[in-house]
């Protein structure tokens, strides 16, 4: 089989370190950019993408559910001004959707019509095992790219373990051997973000090769930011009270446990039924509690006394 | 040692100052059960040359972020850093061999060799963290150590000393046949396999649509095999410290043998301990494990450790063929309704609940505990075993399971 051999414009290693140190953001560049793409970050975050960038690591991120792993990346992706490629990972995924495929049936086409004009079959074979017949998935797109990429593979956990194997290697080498193709190196090596909803518990070698944040539900402060920066038209007093009563009902026993996207739910709704203030008006508070409570078990332990109760508190 | 103040003279020479004490504290983490490789310590003296360390906090973010790999590091990280850089309420672990011997006979008889001494001196000498409200008051009340009490206290109850290869290789050898044979079952649901009984139709044809069509390679399914995976939560307070060494052993031999097995040590809190238990090694994995559980033999909070487990374990470690085996005698100091409610979440989790009680043996014992009380509704099976060989006549039950 004749191996047309693709060597793509890989940086070599001092040039591309050279590059990483000019590229390094400060901590509070980072912080301020985050904010502009409307994510409030905590105080650890920043510092773990610096390292980032300053240590060419992947960063491994766990949380609860709605705690905001997956708009990490995408802010991260706003702060450099690059492109965001994802995988969504499923159990079962594998590397004909997770990094490249040929077209067949552009291949199969190709050859049918080459056929009657009576084309020499080498040539036809080498046509269709070039580039035009080959589909990118997110991990040859990441590493394809010009403008380090950031790239997010989402709930790594629910992956194979043989997945995870593969994409270490991935992680480390940066290149890709297509057997009808040669090696493809990165030439950019993208940002690599992974995020775990811990369904599974991820392999050591993983674990090491990543750096490691774990995000928290926002604390009061954090979380008034959040509201006033994604809810326009909402007033600080406002957020303020929706805050400490998302505190309130994140410490209750509740079975689902609300992250900051029902949070901000409940701000829009609130702000959308014209509330001003939380202790004017308990029953529409009570009313609308559904966007945080997202179980029928959750809900009916909510009672309007409990809602009452975690309402004094607010004030 | 490491935990010195930094004196006048040392800022000489700045920078190799920093890079010791680095190396040091890369060693101390290495010690609190954090995984540092020569990768780590490389990359942290990145992180030192570089101009995040201007910031007082900016150190600290950085090697958070580096060392740390899974949430209970995070959560231990910021002590153990305060601890190193700032002296700041640590202690040193207390030497082994002379409290021990006093307050525990029975596991005295179980001290073998000399080789075993030798490793307990030889051993840990870096500190450990302590929780600030302990050390105001330690060792001024002989009474806390009767009963339940809610304090944590000192790694007294030494893993290390109940190395005994016999005793040893009898708990493995009874995990392994119990590994052998609690059924395997086969599900209904199929994956795909290099080999198998039947074609898998779609993917037969997604495959071949680069032969044109023609089936040349067949993708195969075969039915999941769901072995069943045994979780192991073992109570090491005080008033079960005559019988932790069998377990701890016994649980040696389950990771080992199981194809899927998770352990879990609980005093007044919980520690998830498989992977110190996994080392093949046993003295090796009980020192780990001596590492790990800090503050055992001191109270109980089984209501507290087992909500940990239903909040942050239960999600990773139990799936549909999940046999969950506890071992306590049931002596709570949290209150009985708690555990009534964790005990139920549990069971809403997972397949079947085993109780291990070693008290039932007992004759002025009765499930009085009030929490056992409360728990009880919701055991599948609850059995007395107090050594390895009340332990292998339950054999039976646990294979029906």
């Amino acid at each position: 089989m004749p191996k047309a051999c693709f060597q793509h414009g890989a940086i070599s290693g001092t040039q591309g370190a050279h590059l990483r140190i000019a590229m390094t953001l400060s901590r509070e560049q980072i912080s301020e950019r985050l904010a502009a793409a409307g994510y409030i970050a905590d105080r650890e975050l920043p510092v773990a993408l610096q390292l980032m960038d300053m240590l060419g690591r992947p960063l491994l991120l766990e949380g609860e559910a709605g705690v905001g792993k997956t708009e990490v990346a995408k802010a991260l992706a706003a702060v450099h001004g690059t492109g965001l490629i994802r995988l969504q990972c499923y159990e079962g995924l594998d590397q004909s959707t997770a990094l490249y495929e040929w077209n067949y049936q552009r291949q199969l086409l190709a050859i049918r019509a080459r056929e009657s004009s009576g084309a020499d079959p080498r040539t036809v074979e080498q046509d269709i095992f070039s580039e035009r017949f080959l589909l990118e998935r997110p991990l040859l797109a990441a590493i394809r790219r010009d403008d380090r990429p950031v790239l997010l593979i989402d709930e790594i956990d629910r992956a194979d373990e043989e997945f995870e194997a593969f994409l270490l290697e991935l992680l480390s080498d940066f290149q890709v051997s297509i057997p009808e193709l040669g090696t493809i190196k990165a030439r950019s090596i993208p940002r690599v973000v992974l995020t775990s909803n811990s369904t599974r518990e991820l392999s050591d070698a993983l674990r090491r090769r990543c750096l490691y944040h774990y995000v928290d539900y926002p604390d009061v402060e954090r979380e008034t930011r959040i509201i006033l920066t994604r809810v326009p038209g909402t007033a600080t007093a406002l957020a303020l009270q929706i805050a400490r009563m998302v505190e309130g009902v994140r410490k209750e026993e509740v079975k689902k446990v609300p992250g900051v996207a029902e949070t901000l739910d409940w701000a829009a709704a609130l702000v959308g039924l014209d509330v001003k203030n939380l202790q004017d008006d308990p029953e529409t508070v009570h009313e609308t509690l559904r966007c945080l409570l997202k179980t029928q078990e959750d809900r009916a332990r909510f009672t309007t006394e409990v809602s009452a109760r975690l309402l004094g508190k607010v004030a | 040692m490491c935990c010195l103040p930094p004196e006048a003279g040392d800022f000489g020479d700045a920078g190799t100052y920093l890079a010791e004490r680095l190396t040091t504290f890369m060693r101390t983490l290495r010690n609190n059960a954090f995984a540092v490789g020569l990768k780590e310590s490389e990359d942290a003296a990145r992180v030192l040359a570089s101009p995040l360390v201007a910031r007082p906090t900016g150190l600290r973010s950085a090697l958070k972020a580096l060392v740390c790999a899974r949430r209970s590091d995070w959560l231990k990280f910021d002590e153990v850093f305060d601890a190193f850089w700032l002296g700041r309420g640590m202690r040193r672990v207390v030497p082994l061999t002379s409290r021990a011997q006093s307050s525990k006979r029975t596991e005295r008889r179980q001290l073998s060799g000399p080789e075993v001494e030798q490793k307990t001196e030889a051993g840990l000498g870096e500190q450990v963290p302590a929780s600030g409200e302990e050390q105001n008051d330690s060792g001024s009340s002989p009474a806390r150590m009767e009963g339940a009490s809610r304090r944590e206290r000192l790694a007294e109850t030494d893993f290390r000393k109940i190395h005994d290869p016999k005793a040893i290789a009898e708990a493995h050898a009874l995990a392994a046949r119990l590994a052998r044979r609690m059924r395997t079952r086969l599900s209904r649901r199929e994956r795909v396999r290099a080999k198998g009984r039947r074609i898998d139709m779609r993917r037969t044809i997604r495959r071949n649509v680069s032969h044109g069509g023609v089936p040349i390679e067949l993708v195969w399914r075969k039915r999941k095999r769901k072995p069943l995976r045994l979780v192991v939560l073992l109570d090491a307070s005080g008033s079960m410290s005559l019988y932790t060494a069998v377990f701890v052993r016994f649980i040696h031999g389950v990771l080992d043998n199981f194809r899927e097995a998770e352990a879990f040590l609980f005093h007044t809190r919980l520690v998830h301990v498989s992977n110190a238990m996994r080392e093949k090694d046993a003295a090796r994995a009980l020192e780990r494990l001596s590492l790990l559980a800090q503050g055992v033999g001191g109270g109980t909070r089984i209501g507290e450790s087992l909500a940990t487990f239903n909040r942050w374990h239960a999600k990773s470690v139990i799936h549909s063929r999940t046999c969950v085996m506890i071992i306590s005698d049931g002596y709570d100091t949290g209150p009985p309704e708690a555990m009534a409610v964790e005990m139920q979440r549990l069971a809403k989790r997972c397949k079947r609940i085993v109780w291990l009680n070693p008290m039932i043996g007992w004759d002025d014992y009765e499930p009085s505990a009030r929490g056992m009380q409360a728990a009880l509704p919701h055991i599948d099976l609850f059995a007395t075993a107090h050594n390895l060989k009340s332990l292998a006549a339950l054999e039976p039950y646990l294979v029906r399971l």
